[in-house]
């Protein structure tokens, strides 16, 4: 594991602990540079438009040059603000998303913290920013933002039970909290993947094989609506809500939601590829097995875990910049009236099936 | 019953056809120009800043008259007998000197309006359409070819020549002096440079 | 509010509850410019509606009482901006009937190429802003590139992209362009598989039409109370098109048809119904234009502009069929080179008024909805 890693390196818990630490962090901030020019890019050719050219190779500086400008931004605050909940708030929306790639695994050597309640230590830790964006929504004394407020945090507690419904039934077959030994579950091919009913053979693969279709849309949809992507952005919504909940923010602060909104991007996705898509598995195996170089595996699992994540994010993107909005009545709507009972009657059929 | 499977179908069937629509359209090029570097064909009627060419202007005051928003302010004086103010391209001996021809682009609402009316021809509109300015007076564009002084001196000319002609009238009641016809030959005005913009008031 | 002790206030058990007023606007998003609408809330569910207007207030018809008549066709054209040609029609139409002049028929079948392209371009604006509205960006941008390729043909054709000064009283300012029939017949054939990708992106999508469909309602009846017209008034269902109906310029000689909400997915009258006569309004234009370039007679197009308008006494009503629906020019002449009084029945304004109506017991995200298929330009609403 990591930690273990870092302490052979330095010999200093401390150091290795906060090494470790930090490591998440770094990918975070590398993504997210990645991946709001990726989000610029995506829409302007979906647009027939190019987007960012201007600040090197295609703009791929640009995030950067707008980090460099939320910088040197003042920082506003109304005077109406409930000053310290205004300013803890970003902290605790971005401290919410982080903490939740302490148990995600990167690779099978790369993972903050190998906890055995990973996935449940995900979901749990994540319901941190719901209160940092009902914080937000409040202290700032706006209308708007405290409809965004709400709303978002009536969407996200909703649409957490289609989500946990369906970890569990990959937990039913798994029988595993824990995302790394989950991971290591779906190793060998790509029909190892859960997706594909799993490492089991037999009937019950192939019986398990639309059922695991059909959660994976229905986590794939409700972790869609956890991080307010189009089309269920109803908390941002930026033509009715001007941007919800983060309408009155400017400056650095402005940029740890925006920060926390593409981690969290990036952390659902990650969660549905390692439940659903082998994790850090490849699909056709490792260079590093064939040719003999066993160090080569963690690396290539990384980017096989990046690639995967990267794609989602990229789903994301595309549906986005495809779909209009819902509105909040059917929003609810469909977590309660669709996904939850799909999501429950998968769950039981994939319960009966695991158990006879 | 049906409906709620058949409400999930078209839901994920409408989705997919957006989502063909949008991810073709991420290998049609683009059809925007990247504006600074490449710039826009211009058709030839464009309408943009307006252009005055004094040489033809008669200081006829058409333009100014049809202005719908009073952007334009011309002002003349009577050229003397004596003077020669010279002619436009189409032949037409000019009466007046221009002492004012101030076009105030803040104002002006690119309508061509102004360009119809002139008999020469002289005020018309060019492809230029980059001419920001940082404060609302340098937009003041002044168009007349004379110098501040020279204008003074065309001012005073006429007035010195209105009260000679008074003072003319007043002694001599009867007879009519003829006219005075001889064209003393005068120092023309440098021709004006056909470079647009120069010519302003900064 | 008084700091003394009311002894007359009883106590109630209950917890008091206010509805809480939002201000949308004037600067907000999608509230199409400058309108202030001021919603009284329950929760998200909209108890009242008071659109206040105003913002864009440019006094264009006392400006025109002292403006010359060919003088006020630029101000005209900043009342509906996404409708120009419109506007000058209009105002042309209005002031040629107060004159008693008969324009060359070469004038009438430009003008009307004109105003059917102007159409396709507002309405492709009205759409495209539609969708932005209930959150779909791409459909946006996909209907400002097609509007853009229609201002580029009025540029060709007159130099200006937005406001173009180009219907005069008693003709055009300028000739078609050697190259415009060629390029508009390009454009006709460009601009069909466009619509059914618009179609295909956003009309049928199930989120928007659960978004528009069975949202804001407009009975018939109550359309006709306030005065609707346009699109708005045939998504109701009534077959009422001046085009048609009180037909000016050349618009009896082309044949073309009406479309009327249907209520295809909804209640007929709701915002999806509006949606989609305006979809089916652009394909009518189209048909409009073809015929209109293959029948375009030769002839000279300032032949019949007055050298001087100085209309005889009197008063003169006339109304077109813009983009957002009747467009009226009330002019009262004195004699003068000045019009006496010129008012405009400006549909927007009329068409806004029943915002209240559609709106209540809706939420915050369908006034959105509504306020985007109203369709409104404040320019015209303020003028």
């Amino acid at each position: 594991m990591m930690y273990d890693f870092f302490l052979d390196l330095f010999g200093n818990e401390i150091l290795a602990a906060i090494v470790t630490g930090v490591t998440p962090l770094l990918f975070i901030l590398l993504f997210v540079l990645f991946a709001v020019w990726l989000e610029r890019k995506v829409s302007a050719h979906m647009q027939d438009r190019l987007g960012p050219m201007r600040t090197g190779w295609h703009g791929w500086l640009q995030t950067i040059a707008d980090l460099l400008k939320l910088i040197q931004k003042e920082d506003i605050s109304a005077s109406a603000n409930d000053k310290p909940l205004f300013n803890l708030a970003p902290i605790l929306v971005f401290a919410g998303s982080y903490a939740a790639f302490a148990a995600i695994p990167f690779s099978s050597y790369f993972i903050g913290s190998n906890l055995d309640l990973g996935i449940f230590f995900i979901i749990g830790i994540s319901g941190l920013v719901v209160a940092g964006i009902l914080m937000a929504g409040w202290a700032s004394n706006n209308k708007y933002s405290l409809l965004g407020a709400m709303r978002a945090a009536a969407q996200i507690i909703s649409y957490e039970i289609p989500t946990i419904l369906v970890v569990l039934t990959v937990v039913m077959i798994t029988r595993t909290l824990n995302l790394h030994t989950l991971s290591e579950m779906q190793t060998g091919y790509i029909w190892n993947w859960m997706i594909f009913g799993g490492p089991g053979t037999g009937l019950e693969k192939f019986l398990l094989i639309p059922l695991m279709f059909i959660g994976f849309l229905v986590i794939y949809t409700s972790t869609l609506a956890e991080v307010n992507r189009t089309p269920f952005d109803i908390p941002e919504a930026e033509s009715e809500l001007v941007s919800g909940y983060h309408t009155e923010y400017s400056g650095m602060k402005f940029a740890m939601f925006f920060l926390a909104e593409y981690a969290n991007m990036y952390a659902v996705s990650a969660i549905v590829s390692a439940l659903f898509l082998g994790g850090y598995q490849s699909p056709i195996g490792y260079l590093g097995n064939l040719i003999g170089v066993s160090w080569l595996v963690p690396i290539e699992q990384f980017f096989w875990f990046t690639a995967k994540g990267a794609f989602f994010v990229f789903v994301q993107m595309w549906l986005r910049w495809t779909l209009p909005r819902l509105r909040v009545d059917q929003l609810m709507a469909l977590c309660w009236k669709y996904l939850i009972p799909i999501a429950f009657v998968n769950l039981i059929i994939v319960g009966l099936i695991t158990v006879l | 019953m049906r409906e709620y499977f058949s409400n999930i179908w078209t839901s994920l069937a409408t989705i997919a056809i957006g989502m063909k629509v949008t991810f073709k359209h991420m290998f049609v090029p683009a059809v925007t120009i990247q504006y600074p570097d490449v710039r826009p064909e211009l058709p030839e009627r464009e309408r943009n800043r307006l252009y005055v060419n004094m040489d033809d202007c008669i200081g006829c005051d058409q333009c100014s008259r049809a202005c719908p928003v009073s952007c334009i302010e011309i002002e003349t004086v009577k050229g003397l007998p004596t003077d020669d103010i010279g002619k436009t391209s189409n032949g037409k001996k000019k009466a007046l000197w221009v002492t004012k021809f101030n076009i105030d682009f803040a104002k002006c609402c690119y309508c061509q309006l102004c360009v119809f009316p002139c008999p020469t021809e002289c005020i018309y509109m060019t492809d230029v359409y980059e001419f920001s300015e940082f404060e609302r007076k340098s937009l003041v564009y002044d168009f007349v070819t004379l110098t501040p002084e020279e204008r003074e001196q065309k001012k005073l000319n006429y007035q010195k020549y209105e009260a000679e002609k008074a003072a003319e009238k007043a002694a001599v009641k009867k007879p009519v002096t003829p006219p005075v016809t001889e064209v003393k030959p005068k120092i023309e005005n440098p021709p004006s440079t056909e470079t647009q913009g120069e010519n302003k008031v900064s | 509010m008084s700091f003394e002790t009311n002894k007359s206030i009883e106590y109630k058990p209950v917890v008091k509850t206010e509805h809480m007023v939002l201000n949308m606007g004037p600067q907000h998003p999608s509230t199409h410019g400058v309108l202030r609408l001021e919603l009284e809330l329950e929760g998200e569910i909209i108890t009242r509606v008071i659109p206040h207007i105003g913002y864009l207030h440019r006094c264009f018809e006392k400006h025109a009482e002292a403006m010359t008549y060919p003088q006020v066709v630029p101000y005209t054209d900043r009342m509906d901006y996404l409708a120009s040609m419109g506007n000058e029609f209009g105002y042309a139409v209005a002031v040629e009937r107060l004159l008693g002049i008969q324009v060359p028929e070469r004038v009438e079948y430009i003008r009307v190429i004109m105003a059917e392209l102007q159409r396709i371009a507002s309405h492709l604006v009205a759409l495209g802003t539609y969708g932005a509205d209930i959150g779909a960006m791409t459909p946006f941008l996909f209907c400002f590139r097609d509007r853009e390729m229609i201002l580029s043909l009025f540029e060709m054709t007159c130099g200006a992209r937005l406001l173009y000064n180009y219907i005069w009283v008693g003709g055009l300012s300028h000739d078609l362009h050697p190259d415009f029939v060629r390029k508009t017949r390009d454009f006709c054939t460009y601009f069909k598989p466009k619509i059914k990708e618009l179609n295909d992106l956003l009309t049928y999508n199930k989120i928007f039409i659960e978004r528009t469909a069975n949202v804001g309602v407009l009975p018939l009846d109550t359309a006709i109370n306030f005065g609707i017209s346009g699109p708005m008034l045939r998504g109701s269902g009534l077959k009422w098109d001046l085009r048609k109906d009180d037909p000016y310029s050349v618009y009896h000689k082309f044949d073309f048809n009406i479309p009327v909400g249907e209520g295809k997915v909804g209640t007929v009258g709701d915002c999806w119904d509006r949606y989609w006569v305006r979809v089916l309004e652009m394909e009518e234009s189209l048909k409009i234009i073809e015929q209109a370039l293959d029948q375009l007679p030769e002839g000279d197009v300032t032949s019949a502009i007055p050298k001087r308008i100085k209309p005889p006494i009197g008063q003169v009503y006339a109304r077109v069929e813009n983009p957002r629906g009747e467009l009226g020019y009330f002019i009262m002449s004195d004699g003068n080179v000045n019009p006496f009084r010129v008012k405009v029945r400006a549909p927007s304004f009329v068409n806004l008024g029943v915002m209240d109506v559609l709106c209540r017991g809706h939420m915050v995200a369908d006034i959105i909805a509504i306020l985007g298929s109203v369709d409104i330009v404040l320019g015209e609403v303020d003028r």
